[in-house]
C-alpha cells in the first residue's frame, strides 16, 4: 500500500506554505525520521520528516511551490514489498484527514467555532439543606478557638490531615489559631515552612495528590499571591485537567482582608479573586459557629477550598454547638437577622457591622433582613432571591474593592435571577477603591463603616 | 551534612554481561523506539491538524526517560512538565490513550479535556503533565512528602528541564526536600536550550548537578545519550533516596532534535550540532549498535521489534482519530469532585 505524505501545518493557524526545498527524489529510500523536505511560511522554515519508510515514488508538488495547502499530498512512497511504478500509478487516497473529522459525524454536535445555539447550561446542582436551628449544648469561645478544636477534631478523626505553614507548630500560630496542636499531635502532623509560600503551597498539592489531606495556613492570604500559580493552575484546575482522574483535597486558610493599621500590602480581600476561579470552593465565616462547623466541613471536601477568616474577629466570641459532630453545609448563607423592608448581603467581618447598621435602621423604622453569606463559591443564590422576594431592596456589603467584586456579582445576579421583584437598583457598599491608607483616619474612611451600610439601606428604601 | 555535588564522570561504556542484561538491553531498545516512533507519528498528525496546540516532542531524549524508569518499583511516583509523552510511554501508559489525548478525544487519558501537556495516570503513579515551568518541581517534592508521611519506602522521580533549573519555586522545593529529607530525585533534563535560550544565556551557574550544593543536595552529571549510564546513576541516586538520605540531583546531558514546540523552527542552534547529536550520539542507534555488535539480537529479530512497534503506533493514531470527541456534556463534568 503505497504512503501519500501531506503538507504538514507548522503551527495551528498555518493554512498554507511554500515547498522550498527537496531533500529526496524519485526512487530514494526514505527511513522514518529522515528529513524528506524544507517548508516555508512567513514566519518560519521547518524541516519536514519522513515518519514511514518506503521508497520516493512520485514527487507530487515541485520545489519552489508557493502556496501550497495544509494537507495537499505532496509525495508518494512505496511500501517495502511494492514497485515504485504502481505506487506511482495507484498512490491510496490520502490517509484519512480532513482536520475535524469526527465533528462532521451527525451524532455529535460541532462543539468547534461558534455555538449556534445557547451553550448548555451548567447542570444545576441542587443547594445544600439548610442546617438545621441548633438546640443542643453550646459553649462560649472566640473563632481563634473555634477554628482550632475545628482542626483539633478532623485531625483525630482523620490521620491523612495535616497542618503546614509558617509559624504554626513551636510559636503556635502567628495569631495562635494552631494554639496546642504541635503539643497533641507532634511534629510530623504540625508543621513549621520555611517563609517561602510558593514552595510549600505547590508541595501541599503533591501531598493532596499523593493522598494526604493538608491543611496549609497562610500568615495572611496577602502572603498567598505568592503562591498563585499553585493555587489556581494546579489545585483548582487539575481535576478536570485530567478527565476526572485526580484529586486534590486542601484546605488554604488564613486571615484575609485589612487587619488594623497594616497598611496596603498586608490589607486586601482576595475573596473575589479565589471566587473568580472554577474547581475551587471558596468560604468566608463570620461567627465561632461558621468557623468551627464549616472549617470542618472544608476539611472533609475532597476538593480544594480556600477558606478566608479575619484577624480582628479572631477575638471575638460566640455560641458555638458543643457536639464534635456539628459540621455546617459549605453552599448555605445564613439570615442572622429576619427583616421585612431591606436585604442585606454581608460575608466575614462585615456580617457585625451589618447587623450593628440594622440596629440603627430598626430605631429608624426601617426593618432589615441581614444574610450572612458565608459561601461564596458556591453561592447561595436561592437564599438571597428568596429575601429579595419579601423585602424587594438589596444591599450587598464587602471590605474588598468595588470593580468586579463580590457585591458586582451580587448584583449581576439578581438582575438575572430577581429583576422583577426589585423595586430599587442594588447599592453596593464596598471599600474605597484606593491601596489601603495606614493614617488611622484614612484606613476608617476607606473601610465600609455600619454608617454607610445605613444610608444605603435607606437610599434603597427612598428615604 | 551530606555528601557534596562530585564532579563530572566519564561513563566507561557499558557492556552488558549476563543474560538479564542481554534482556534489558532489548528492552531498552524497544522502549526506546516505542517513543521515538510515537513522537514522529505524533508530529505528522501535528502537521495534519489532527492535534492542536502546543506539543512538545521528546525526539532525541528517550535514553533518560527509559533507563530511568529501569530504577524504580512499584508505588514510586513520576512527575515531570510538559514535555511528557516519553514518560507515559515510559511509565507503561497505553499509547492509545496518549494519542487520543492530544488529538483531543473521549478515549484519551484526560477524555480528550487536558491535551498534551497535561495527562495523568493514577494506575501508574504518573502524576502529569504539568504545563507551568517548574511548577511540577514543589509537587514532586509533595508526592515525596506524602511517601515519607505515610511511613512507605518509595521514591518521587521528579523530572524538569535546565529552563525551570532557574525558578524560584524549585530551589523553594530544594531547601525543604533537603531539611526534611524527603525521597525525591530530582532529574534535570538538561537538552542544553530552554526554548531558545541556551543554558549559558541563562544559568550563572551552567554546571546544573551543582544548583542542590547551597541546600547540601549531592548532584550527578550524566550522559543522557546513553541509557545505560542512566541507568547506573539513577540506581545510586534512587538508593539514596529510598535509604532515607533525602533528596539528589541528577542532570542528563541530552538534546532535542526537534524545536521546543512544533512551531518552533529553532533557528538559535545550527544544522551542524543538530546533526552531530543525531548521526553520533543517538542513544537508540548507540542501543541498536551495541546490540549488533555483541551478538545479542540479529538483524530479522530488530526489524521484527521495529514492526510490531509500527504497528503499535498504527493502532494508536488509528484510534486516536476514530474515538469520538468528547460528548458536549463532559463540558460540564470534573469541575468539582461530587458536585
Amino acid at each position: 500500500m503505497s504512503i501519500s505524505v501531506l503538507m504538514p501545518a507548522l503551527s495551528p493557524t498555518m493554512t498554507e506554505g511554500k515547498l522550498a526545498k527537496w531533500h529526496v527524489k524519485v526512487g530514494d529510500e526514505v527511513k522514518a525520521g529522515q528529513v524528506i523536505c524544507e517548508i516555508e511560511t512567513d514566519k518560519a522554515t521547518m524541516e519536514v520528516e519522513g515518519v514511514d519508510e518506503g521508497t520516493v515514488a512520485q514527487i507530487l508538488i515541485e520545489e519552489g511551490a508557493e502556496g501550497v495547502k495544509v494537507n495537499t499530498p505532496i509525495c508518494i512512497l512505496a511500501a517495502e514489498g511494492e514497485s515504485v511504478a504502481d505506487a506511482a500509478k495507484a498512490p491510496s487516497p490520502p490517509k484519512p484527514v480532513a482536520s475535524q473529522p469526527a465533528a462532521a459525524k451527525a451524532d455529535i454536535p460541532n462543539t468547534k467555532g461558534q455555538p449556534k445555539a445557547e451553550p448548555a447550561a451548567p447542570p444545576a446542582s441542587p443547594a445544600p439543606a439548610a442546617e438545621p436551628e441548633w438546640t443542643g449544648k453550646t459553649q462560649h469561645m472566640t473563632v481563634r478557638e473555634a477554628l482550632r478544636d475545628a482542626m483539633a477534631e478532623e485531625m483525630r478523626r482523620d490521620p491523612q490531615v495535616f497542618l503546614m505553614g509558617e509559624e504554626v507548630a513551636q510559636y503556635q500560630g502567628a495569631y495562635k489559631v494552631s494554639q496546642g496542636l504541635l503539643e497533641e499531635f507532634g511534629a510530623k502532623r504540625v508543621i513549621d515552612t520555611p517563609i517561602t509560600e510558593h514552595g510549600f503551597t505547590g508541595l501541599g498539592v503533591g501531598a493532596a495528590f499523593g493522598g494526604l489531606r493538608p491543611i496549609v495556613e497562610f500568615m495572611t492570604f496577602n502572603f498567598a499571591m505568592q503562591a498563585m500559580d499553585q493555587i489556581i493552575n494546579s489545585a483548582a484546575k487539575t481535576h478536570y485537567m485530567s478527565g476526572g482522574q485526580m484529586t486534590c483535597p486542601i484546605v488554604f486558610r488564613g486571615p484575609n482582608g485589612a487587619a488594623a493599621r497594616v497598611a496596603a500590602q498586608h490589607s486586601q480581600c482576595y475573596a473575589s479573586w479565589y471566587a473568580h476561579v472554577p474547581g475551587l470552593r471558596v468560604i468566608a465565616p463570620w461567627s465561632a459557629a461558621d468557623a468551627k462547623g464549616l472549617l470542618k466541613a472544608a476539611i472533609r471536601d475532597p476538593n480544594p477550598v480556600i477558606f478566608l477568616e479575619n484577624e480582628i474577629l479572631y477575638g471575638q466570641a460566640f455560641d458555638v454547638p458543643e457536639d464534635p459532630d456539628f459540621v455546617l453545609p459549605i453552599g448555605r448563607a445564613k439570615i442572622e437577622r429576619p427583616g421585612k423592608d431591606v436585604t442585606i448581603a454581608a460575608f466575614s467581618i462585615m456580617v457585625g457591622k451589618a447587623l450593628q447598621a440594622a440596629t440603627e435602621l430598626a430605631k429608624q423604622g426601617i426593618d432589615a433582613e441581614v444574610i450572612n453569606l458565608r459561601s461564596l463559591r458556591p453561592f447561595d443564590t436561592e437564599t438571597i432571591v428568596a429575601s429579595i422576594k419579601k423585602t424587594n431592596r438589596l444591599v450587598s456589603v464587602e471590605e474588598g474593592w468595588p470593580f468586579a467584586g463580590i457585591g458586582s456579582e451580587l448584583a449581576a445576579q439578581m438582575m438575572e435571577q430577581a429583576f422583577d421583584w426589585l423595586d430599587a437598583p442594588v447599592k453596593r457598599v464596598h471599600g474605597l477603591d484606593v491601596p489601603l491608607p495606614y493614617a488611622a483616619n484614612l484606613e476608617r474612611l476607606a473601610l465600609p463603616q455600619p454608617d454607610n451600610i445605613v444610608e444605603a439601606a435607606r437610599a434603597v428604601c427612598y428615604r | 551534612m551530606a555528601k557534596p555535588a562530585t564532579k563530572p564522570k566519564e561513563s566507561a561504556p557499558a557492556a552488558p554481561s549476563a543474560p538479564g542484561d542481554a534482556e534489558q538491553l532489548k528492552r531498552f531498545y524497544r522502549d526506546m523506539l516505542l517513543i521515538r516512533r510515537f513522537e514522529e507519528r505524533a508530529g505528522q498528525l501535528y502537521g495534519m491538524g489532527l492535534i492542536g496546540g502546543f506539543c512538545h516532542l521528546y525526539i532525541g531524549q528517550e535514553a533518560v526517560v527509559v533507563g530511568m524508569q529501569s530504577t524504580i518499583q512499584l508505588g514510586d511516583s513520576i512527575i515531570t512538565s510538559y514535555r511528557d509523552h516519553g514518560h507515559m510511554l515510559a511509565a507503561g501508559m497505553d499509547p492509545k490513550g496518549v494519542m487520543s489525548e492530544l488529538t483531543g478525544r473521549s478515549g484519551g487519558y484526560s477524555k480528550g479535556k487536558g491535551g498534551s501537556m497535561h495527562m495523568f495516570s493514577r494506575e501508574k503513579n504518573f502524576f502529569g503533565g504539568h504545563g507551568i515551568v517548574g511548577a511540577q518541581v514543589p509537587i514532586g517534592t509533595g508526592l515525596a512528602f506524602a511517601h515519607k508521611f505515610n511511613g512507605k519506602a518509595n521514591v518521587a522521580l521528579t523530572y524538569f528541564g535546565d529552563g525551570s533549573a532557574n525558578q524560584g519555586q524549585v530551589y523553594e522545593a530544594m531547601n525543604m526536600a533537603a531539611l526534611w529529607k524527603l525521597p525525591v530525585i530530582y532529574i534535570i533534563e538538561n537538552n542544553r536550550y530552554g526554548m531558545g535560550t541556551s543554558v549559558e544565556r541563562a544559568s550563572a551557574i551552567t554546571e546544573l548537578f551543582r544548583h542542590g550544593e547551597a541546600f547540601g543536595i549531592p548532584g550527578e552529571r550524566v550522559d543522557g545519550m546513553d541509557v545505560m549510564a542512566v541507568r547506573s546513576e539513577g540506581l545510586k541516586a534512587v538508593e539514596h533516596a529510598r535509604a532515607g538520605n533525602g533528596p539528589y540531583i541528577l542532570e542528563m546531558q541530552t538534546y532535542r532534535y526537534r524545536g521546543h514546540s512544533m512551531s518552533d523552527p529553532a533557528k538559535y542552534r545550527t544544522k551542524e550540532e543538530v546533526d552531530k547529536y543525531r548521526n553520533e550520539r543517538d542513544p537508540i542507534d548507540h542501543v541498536r549498535k551495541l546490540l549488533l555488535d555483541q551478538k545479542l539480537i540479529d538483524e530479522a529479530a530488530l526489524k521484527a521489534v521495529d514492526a510490531e512497534i509500527r504497528k503499535t503506533i498504527n493502532d494508536a493514531a488509528e484510534f486516536a482519530q476514530h474515538s469520538p470527541e468528547p460528548d458536549p456534556s463532559e463540558v460540564w463534568t470534573d469541575v468539582l469532585v461530587g458536585a
